[in-house]
């Protein structure tokens, strides 16, 4: 397979750069190391605990954050090489969904036009009606009702917005979708539609998908791989099959065992996990 | 049996936006030490609940009737400046999206200690002391650069873990927890999971547990309110929802519920013939009700 997107050696620091007085401020880093690579069509699961570092991978991998060393190369081009205007023109092909919506949406645009103004933006359509009718199709994919185009994103709830924000990246028919969170906010059963949105696409137009997510069940019913991150490190990855059935880490067990299934079990809450 | 810490009854509201009913005629008890789950599809009215008890709702969601009587008060007999006041001291509020809850512009240290400092007088060190101890209780790594750090700087689960420590700052009576755990590892989640059984064991604080993992309503919740389209579907203890569920609804979403450990199982939809069903129901309650 070739892959679509690619990092080597990746670290990423917040907060770097030359201080006022002309010293170099290291910052803090948060990557160390990373390799990694998602092919085309591919649907790669990315979990771990919080603050290792996912949010901060998936923002570098689509160029939102730069790599203080190491490099992320996307269709074969290193990001760090591209102008701000070329890497403008590539984001279309690369969308991030926000684990937070409400930051990522503006809440004096009215739905609408958040979801129009893009494909305009990126010429994918000639007019507005063109757009509006693209919208309309993919809002009904994600289970939203037409009238919250007429609403600012404060009107809706949780999960409506979350829709909204998977709406705004797939209605731009990318490569690349890096999906932070994007289900955890959702009930089962828009769960298993908007999952079902992201397979076809994954399937039929050989959208790559990088799926942040805690919840181990729907990371092993939706993903072909899945990497274990820890303190800006991967710790395991391989096919979600063999990790699962398997997993080679005890951290990796700790997370599957602190899973709680549907079953009513009184004594699940006091037990510790075996330590990692 | 001494009278429960939150009773709503019938509390119906509609949107304005588009004149569409939001809740149906909700009943909702939650008892003193009481972990309440409230579940439902997305926009079913769960976060509308949460914000009426706070008195919270936005301009655009009007309540059209019902009351909620909190520790024998209802809140609508109250004036403006005592129920800021009982809120403010006795009810506590975990939103649903971090961002909403924090201010970008502060300092976490200033976000989690006015409350501490304007509403339980204490003293500015006093505060910081109490602030340190409960970022430590929910398993924030280094709590001392967390309370310097401004909101972006932390991560998704940080921020969340950080307005858990918030609500449960001034021990309140009633804690309203609007999907606390979506943004956590399973592991700190847990951690989340036993602090909540901690304080309502230790103060005997009611807790409504806003979630749709129906693995963490069997962990933690005591009794369950199931809704659709704002309307009450099933109600009654965890083990009855989990073990004996009587609604179609009710079944269809632990069917759809995946599991890792089972990987055959779940992911699907709710099959139409019950969604079929429930708007049946709904179109019966409607009949005849102005909305
Ligand atoms: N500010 C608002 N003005 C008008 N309607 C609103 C507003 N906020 C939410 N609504 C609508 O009210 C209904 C209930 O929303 P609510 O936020 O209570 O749902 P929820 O059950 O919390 O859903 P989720 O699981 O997605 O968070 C939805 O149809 C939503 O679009
Ligand atoms: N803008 C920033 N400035 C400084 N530090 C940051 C910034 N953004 C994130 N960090 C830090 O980087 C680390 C990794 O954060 P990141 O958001 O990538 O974690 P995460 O794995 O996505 O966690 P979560 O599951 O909680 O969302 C954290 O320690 C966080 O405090
Ligand atoms: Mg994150
Ligand atoms: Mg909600």
């Amino acid at each position: 397979m070739t892959m679509l997107v690619e990092a080597r050696g990746l670290e990423v620091a917040y907060g770097a750069g030359r201080s006022l007085l002309g010293g170099v401020r290291p910052g803090v880093r948060v990557l160390h190391g990373i390799d990694m690579a998602i092919g085309a069509g591919e649907i790669v699961g990315i979990v771990g605990e919080s603050g290792s570092g996912k949010t901060t991978l998936g923002r570098a991998l689509i160029g939102l954050v730069p790599a203080s060393e190491g490099s992320v190369r996307f269709d074969g081009t290193d990001l760090a090489s591209l102008s701000d205007e070329a890497l403008r023109r590539l984001r279309r092909r690369m969308q991030m969904i926000f684990q937070d919506p409400m930051s990522s949406l503006n809440p004096r645009h009215t739905i609408r036009r958040i979801l129009v103004e893009p494909i305009l933006l990126h010429g994918l359509e000639p007019d507005r009606a063109g757009a509006e009718r693209r919208v309309r199709r993919v809002l009904e994919r994600v289970g939203l009702p037409a009238f919250v185009l007429d609403r600012n994103p404060h009107e809706l709830s949780g999960g409506q917005r979350q829709r909204v924000g998977i709406a705004r990246a797939v209605v731009l028919e990318p490569d690349f979708v890096l999906a932070d969170e994007v289900v955890s906010g959702l009930d089962v059963s828009t769960q298993a539609q908007v999952l079902d949105l992201l397979f076809s696409l994954s399937r039929e137009m050989g959208l790559a998908i990088g799926f942040i997510s805690h919840d181990l069940s729907v990371i092993r019913a939706f993903c072909d791989r899945v990497v274990v991150m820890r303190a800006g490190r991967i710790v395991e990855e391989g096919a979600c099959e063999g990790v699962f059935a398997a997993p080679r880490e005890a951290y990796t067990r700790m997370l599957m065992d602190a899973i709680p299934l549907p079953e009513i079990d009184p004594g699940w809450l006091a037990r510790e996990p075996e330590d990692a | 049996m001494s009278a429960p810490l939150l009773d709503i009854s019938g509390l119906s509201a509609i949107s304005t936006r588009e004149n569409a009913r939001v809740l149906r005629d909700v009943d909702l008890v939650v008892a003193e030490g009481e972990v309440h789950g409230l579940v439902g599809e997305s926009g079913a009215g769960k976060s509308t609940i949460a914000k009426a008890v706070l008195d919270m709702l936005p301009r655009t969601i009007r309540v059209t009737g019902g009351r909620i009587v909190f520790r024998g008060r209802d809140l609508a007999s109250l004036d403006r400046a005592s129920l800021r006041a009982l809120v403010a001291r006795e009810i506590a509020l975990i939103p649903q999206d971090p961002m909403t809850g924090l201010n970008p512009t502060r300092r976490i240290e200033a976000q989690l200690t006015d409350g501490m400092r304007l509403v339980a007088g204490m003293s500015r060190g006093e505060a910081r002391e109490r602030a340190l101890a409960l970022l430590e209780e929910v398993r924030i790594a280094d709590p001392a650069r967390t309370l310097a750090a401004y909101p972006h700087e932390l991560s998704g689960g940080m921020r969340q873990r950080v307005l858990i420590a918030a609500a449960f700052a001034l021990e309140p009576k009633l804690v309203v927890a609007d999907e606390p755990t979506t943004a956590l590892d399973v592991t700190v989640q847990k951690q989340i999971l036993r602090l909540i059984r901690g304080m309502q064991e230790r103060h005997g604080t009611g807790v409504i547990f806003v979630t749709h993992d129906l693995g963490v309503v069997a962990k933690i919740c005591d009794r369950v309110t199931l809704l659709y389209q704002g309307k009450v579907v099933e109600a009654g203890t965890a083990r009855e929802m989990i073990e004996t569920p009587r609604h179609a609804y009710t079944r269809a979403l632990l069917a759809a519920s995946p599991r890792y450990d089972r990987p055959e199982h779940g992911c699907d939809p709710v099959p139409g013939s019950v969604v079929a069903g429930l708007e049946a129901e709904i179109a019966r309650h409607d009949e005849g009700r102005a909305p």
